[in-house]
């Protein structure tokens, strides 16, 4: 069970909210209404995507209070504490892409497929060209074609033909890009990278028990932000980190693990 | 950087180009595509809805005025209902607007797109809700598929509507073809008419005789160039009238002028 302890609180913590926010629409609970744009705890806590209310500031709307404070209490819970959690703990289409990702490697598609070039920056190009499309349009242009918003409205409100949008990611994620939605394509996910850059929960290595396996490269669905595995003892710092945990899920040797920031580096002594 | 060979120059200006190029395109997709959802005129709005294009610039798309609403009259825009996803509008000939004299789908608006102050009256300087005063819509009758206008009597929308006897009246005049009957014929009231849609749900024929449509499609604007001067109140709107004379060759001189002058005739 050690070697699923984070992903299976994740899937805990990504269901339970479901749950709430169907029985806030269908059984009246008053817990946690509205969706990920916009919610409310029990009525008096407002809870805003700070992405969306970009966007929406952006159109030159006159913007709600409720919307600024729910933005910004969101805004300092995931840049103070949780980095970029909310795309691994609370993200519905995690669940999707995760699964797409695991079909991937069982099937060993990554193996046999020549990888084509695809920038991790595309992103930060998708949120910037966002903002600019939102003010020329005078509408918040990606909330009208978020798969995210459209997948988890779908399940509170009705899904129509918001499926096709899970299946369009699922095939991608599957066929074409290894982590394409999450880790190079999904604006909101660069938005908490940039927001979640100086949070406190990091991952820390510890290269003095690493045996150099690479079970941890193998399921972390960004890459990159393990640049230090077998090299030298620090903590994950990239704001692309989803402080997902599979990686301390993996690892035999207990060489990562849940930490307080740690700015020092303590290289690996080479001999 | 002065080991820079032209061929890395060339492939420099080559990746910005590119990153253009496919910026652009992305662009034109994706605005193409914006502009398209966006443009629902027939939509029809909760109760305070600010005007169509402040309010799908101001809606985030959360959906608790939907879950407030306890008539599920409200429902937010699924993908295949071709209007602007996620935002909240209504169907009065399944569900019409109930008229709640709290009206829990506006307060709990966060982002203004639902405006409380628009349904807000002041009885002894204080605020109290007014459901009355909301615009959702405005009824209009299809002459030629309403019953009451083929003397038949159904008033069906007349008693279904909240503010009777205001918003739809009863206009009587007599049945020339039999002679010794009577019309009925319902006659809605702009100016009073909410637009909940209780008279479309009401209707008694296939498909309503009696429809909401958006006010903004609905009706006319008269300008500036008329007013109803038995009106003190209509008068004042020539206060901010603007003061355009049209002058077409003919109209360039004065009256007396024009016809004094010999010269162009």
């Amino acid at each position: 069970m050690k070697n699923y302890r984070y992903l299976i609180l994740r899937r805990l913590t990504q269901i339970t909210l479901l749950v709430l926010y169907i029985g806030a629409n269908a059984w009246g609970w008053k817990m946690l209404r509205g969706n990920l744009s916009t919610s409310s705890i029990l009525g008096v806590i407002p809870l805003s995507d700070p992405y969306a209310v970009l966007q929406i500031a952006v159109t030159g709307a006159s913007l709600g209070m409720d919307i600024l404070l729910g933005a910004l209490i969101v805004t300092l819970f995931y840049g103070v504490l949780g980095g970029r959690a909310f795309c691994s703990w609370v993200c519905p289409i995690n669940m999707i892409t995760d699964s797409a990702a695991w079909l991937r490697r069982k099937l060993k598609f990554s193996e046999v497929q020549k990888r084509f070039y695809m920038s991790r920056s595309l992103r930060y190009w998708i949120l910037g060209l966002s903002l600019i499309l939102s003010a020329v349009m005078g509408v918040a242009a990606f909330e009208l074609i978020s798969p995210i918003s459209m997948a988890h409205r779908g399940l509170i409100f009705g899904m129509g033909m918001g499926g096709g949008a899970l299946v369009v990611i699922f095939l991608f994620d599957l066929l074409v890009h290894e982590n394409g939605w999450c880790g190079y394509v999904c604006p909101l996910g660069a938005t908490y990278s940039l927001i979640g850059k100086f949070s406190l929960i990091r991952v820390f290595h510890d290269a003095e028990k690493c045996t150099d396996c690479r079970s941890c490269i193998t399921i972390c669905p960004e890459k990159e932000v393990l640049h230090m595995i077998n090299r030298s003892s620090e903590s994950v710092l990239m704001g692309e980190c989803t402080n997902c945990g599979r990686c301390v899920d993996v690892c035999q040797e207990d060489a990562l693990g849940f930490s307080i920031r740690s700015q020092l580096k303590q290289p690996k002594d080479e001999e | 950087m002065s080991t820079k060979t032209p061929n890395d120059r060339r492939r420099f200006l080559l990746s910005i180009a590119r990153g253009i190029g496919l910026s652009a395109m992305g662009a034109l997709v994706w605005s193409a595509y914006v502009g398209e959802v966006k443009a629902a005129p027939l939509v029809l709005r909760p109760p305070g809805a600010l005007d169509e294009a402040e309010f799908i610039k101001n809606c985030i798309k959360c959906g608790l005025c939907v879950e407030a609403c306890p008539y599920d009259t409200l429902i937010l825009a699924r993908p295949g209902d071709n209007l602007p996803i996620g935002t909240p509008f209504f169907n009065p000939r399944s569900v019409p607007c109930y008229m709640c004299t709290d009206i829990p789908c506006v307060p709990v608006c966060p982002s203004g797109a639902l405006s409380e102050s628009s349904v807000t009256s002041y009885v002894k300087s204080k605020a109290v809700l007014d459901i009355n005063r909301s615009r959702m819509g405005l009824a209009v009758v299809d002459e030629s598929s309403c019953i009451a206008m083929w003397g038949i009597q159904c008033d069906a929308c007349y008693r279904a509507c909240p503010l009777l006897g205001e918003a739809i009246t009863i206009e009587m005049s007599k049945n020339e073809r039999t002679g010794k009957h009577a019309f009925l014929k319902p006659v809605v009231h702009a100016n009073v008419c909410t637009g909940c849609g209780m008279c479309e749900h009401a209707c008694v024929t296939e498909i309503a005789a009696i429809h909401i449509l958006p006010r903004a499609l609905a009706m006319g604007k008269v300008g500036d160039h008329y007013i109803k001067g038995w009106d003190k109140a209509d008068e004042k709107r020539l206060e901010g009238a603007s003061i355009e004379v049209t002058k077409t060759k003919l109209s360039e001189k004065s009256a007396v002028d024009s016809l004094n002058d010999t010269g162009g005739l």
